[in-house]
Formats: structure tokens, C-alpha cells, sequence
């Protein structure tokens, strides 16, 4: 009873500061408000089992991304930082919730949540399940999983994360020289 | 941003926290393969103690200079990755199979062991030096005002 109560209420505040965020008319106060909205969305992430990705967003999205916004919001002319919300236009209005409808109804066929017989849960998983420790000697799945099993996908995400900060750096240092 | 945070409180916090989030980066760096975390969240906790350190202390501080070096160390997390692929072709394996690691005294499973966490320290490494590259690039006019004066 509490806990179905607890998550009504994690899940009604990760949608009002989702909703304050686009609401708010100052730009400083929406990128505060989207940092508590990415420490919500942490702990929905923590309730639903994945420890790994609470842990990321509670970094990236309440603690890194905060800070990247206001470094940027700190160049910024106030006159720049004040905003100017025009109505939404009518399409926005009405598709955005039939929208919303149809991925309701869509996701009704989806297998439930933690059912042993959903098949991802059959394909694949327990072999990595069965043979993760033997193999690897690492009592964490995921772990093995994404550095082992699958460890070209990793090896291809850094190669992003590095492209990214190259082409960050070659894109704001140029005022330098 | 603009100057040196000049509050006491904040500098002696900072100088009490920052350690602690670099010790608990370095913790769910090796703890990853035995609860969650890993390579990832590691580097990006790390980034964010390199950056409470350069807001707070500014980049002429010796801690600041020190995060500014770390800027040197660009694509030395991928080098550590994909040499341990490498490594793993000259044992005469695949690429990335981490069993044909040549450590002298660990059969397969260990090696793999061993392979894992090489490869995560790669990818905090290389997350931690992108994160703060990123930051620094996006405060460099800060920067160059705060060197020129």
C-alpha cells in the first residue's frame, strides 16, 4: 500500500517538474527544475532494478548537464535568459496527446514488467546468467555483459564519447588564437 | 564562474568533498564488477570532483593546474582500451577476447577478469578527460580572461 503509494507520488513529481520545466519563464530556474526532474527520474530508474543507469543519471543528468547549462547561461545576456513562451500551436495541442493515446495502447503489448517468460528474458539472458561467473569471474552481469560479451559495443560508445569531446573542443576553442 | 569563489565555507567543504567523490569514483570503478557501476560512472564522477575543483578554486590554484593537465591526457582512455584488444590479438586471439590475454599464471577465466577491468579503467579515463575537455571548452572565455589579467 505504501510503496504503491510512494511510487505514485516519485512518478507525479517526475511529471510536474517535467512539466515546470517547460512552464517557468526564466532560463535559470527551468535549468534547476530540469535537475530535479533528472534526480526524480534517478530514483524510477533505482525502483525499477537499474542501478546503473540511476546512477548515471543522477551524475550526468542532475549534477553534470546543471552545471554544462549554466556555464553557458553565465555568457548570456539576461535579456537572453528571459523567454517569451507563444502559445503552442493547435496541432501541438491536439496531437500531442492522441500521440501519447496510441503509445498507451501500443504499449499494452508489451510483455509485463519482470515476467520470467517475456522473451528477452528467454532468448538470451540466461546463458549470460548461467555462464557469467564462470566465464569471467565477475559476480555482475551487466558488467560482463557490456565489457566481455559485448565488448565492441563498448569499445564503439568511447569512440563516441571521444569523437564528441574532440568536436566539442575544435567547435568553442577557436576564439582562442 | 566568473571569479574565484571567495566564501570560506564553500572552499573548506570543497576541500572535504572532493577527495571523498574521487575516492568513491576510484570505489565504483572496482567495485563495478561486483555491484553496480563501472568504467562509465566512474569517469563521470570523477569529472564532477575536477570540476567543483576548478569552479571553486579557479585554474591558477595548484588543484586547478592539475585539472587543467588532465587535458593532456586526450584519447589516453581509448589507447588503454583498444591496446587491450590489441593485446589480446598478439596472444593470438580475437580482438577483444579477453582470454587470450597473455598474464603468465591466470588460466581463462581470471584473465578475463583481468581484461574487464583494464578495459573499464579505459573507459573512465577517457569519460573523465571528455567531460572536463567539454567543460573547460565551454568556459574558456572565463579562462583566457582569468590568464590575462
Amino acid at each position: 500500500m505504501t510503496y504503491a503509494v510512494n511510487i505514485a507520488l516519485l512518478l507525479l513529481l517526475v511529471l510536474t517538474a517535467a512539466s515546470a520545466t517547460f512552464l517557468v519563464k526564466e532560463l535559470m530556474s527551468s535549468v534547476f527544475i530540469l535537475g530535479s526532474y533528472s534526480f526524480f527520474l534517478a530514483l524510477v530508474w533505482a525502483w525499477l532494478g537499474a542501478v546503473d543507469v540511476a546512477f548515471v543519471e543522477a551524475v550526468i543528468g542532475a549534477g553534470l548537464a546543471t552545471v554544462l547549462f549554466l556555464i553557458t547561461l553565465f555568457d548570456t545576456a539576461p535579456k537572453d535568459s528571459r523567454l517569451r513562451r507563444p502559445p503552442p500551436p493547435l496541432a501541438g495541442v491536439l496531437g500531442l496527446p492522441l500521440l501519447g493515446i496510441l503509445l498507451l495502447f501500443a504499449a499494452n503489448d508489451l510483455s509485463p514488467f519482470g515476467d520470467p517468460a517475456s522473451p528477452p528474458n528467454i532468448h538470451i539472458s540466461p546463458m549470460y546468467l548461467q555462464n557469467s561467473y564462470a566465464d569471467t569471474l565477475t559476480p555482475n552481469v551487466v558488467t560482463s555483459v557490456l565489457m566481455d560479451y559485448r565488448g565492441f559495443d563498448t569499445l564503439i560508445e568511447t569512440v563516441v564519447i571521444f569523437t564528441a569531446g574532440i568536436a566539442c573542443a575544435l567547435l568553442l576553442r577557436e576564439a582562442r588564437s | 564562474m566568473k571569479r574565484i569563489h571567495d566564501s570560506l565555507i564553500v572552499q573548506t567543504m570543497s576541500r572535504l568533498l572532493i577527495p571523498l567523490a574521487q575516492l568513491f569514483a576510484l570505489y565504483v570503478l572496482f567495485f563495478g564488477q561486483y555491484g553496480p557501476g563501472g568504467g562509465f560512472v566512474a569517469g563521470v564522477i570523477w569529472t564532477t570532483s575536477m570540476i567543483l575543483t576548478f569552479l571553486v578554486f579557479g585554474l591558477k590554484s595548484p588543484q586547478g593546474r592539475l585539472v587543467e593537465k588532465v587535458l593532456h591526457g586526450d584519447g589516453v582512455g581509448l589507447i588503454i582500451f583498444v591496446g587491450v584488444g590489441g593485446l589480446c590479438l598478439i596472444g593470438g586471439g580475437e580482438f577483444l577476447n579477453y582470454a587470450n590475454l597473455e598474464i603468465p599464471g591466470l588460466d581463462a577465466p581470471a584473465r578475463r577478469y583481468m581484461g574487464i577491468l583494464l578495459g573499464q579503467i579505459g573507459v573512465a579515463v577517457d569519460v573523465a578527460v571528455t567531460g572536463i575537455s567539454i567543460v573547460l571548452s565551454l568556459a574558456y572565455h572565463d579562462i583566457e580572461q582569468e590568464y590575462h589579467v
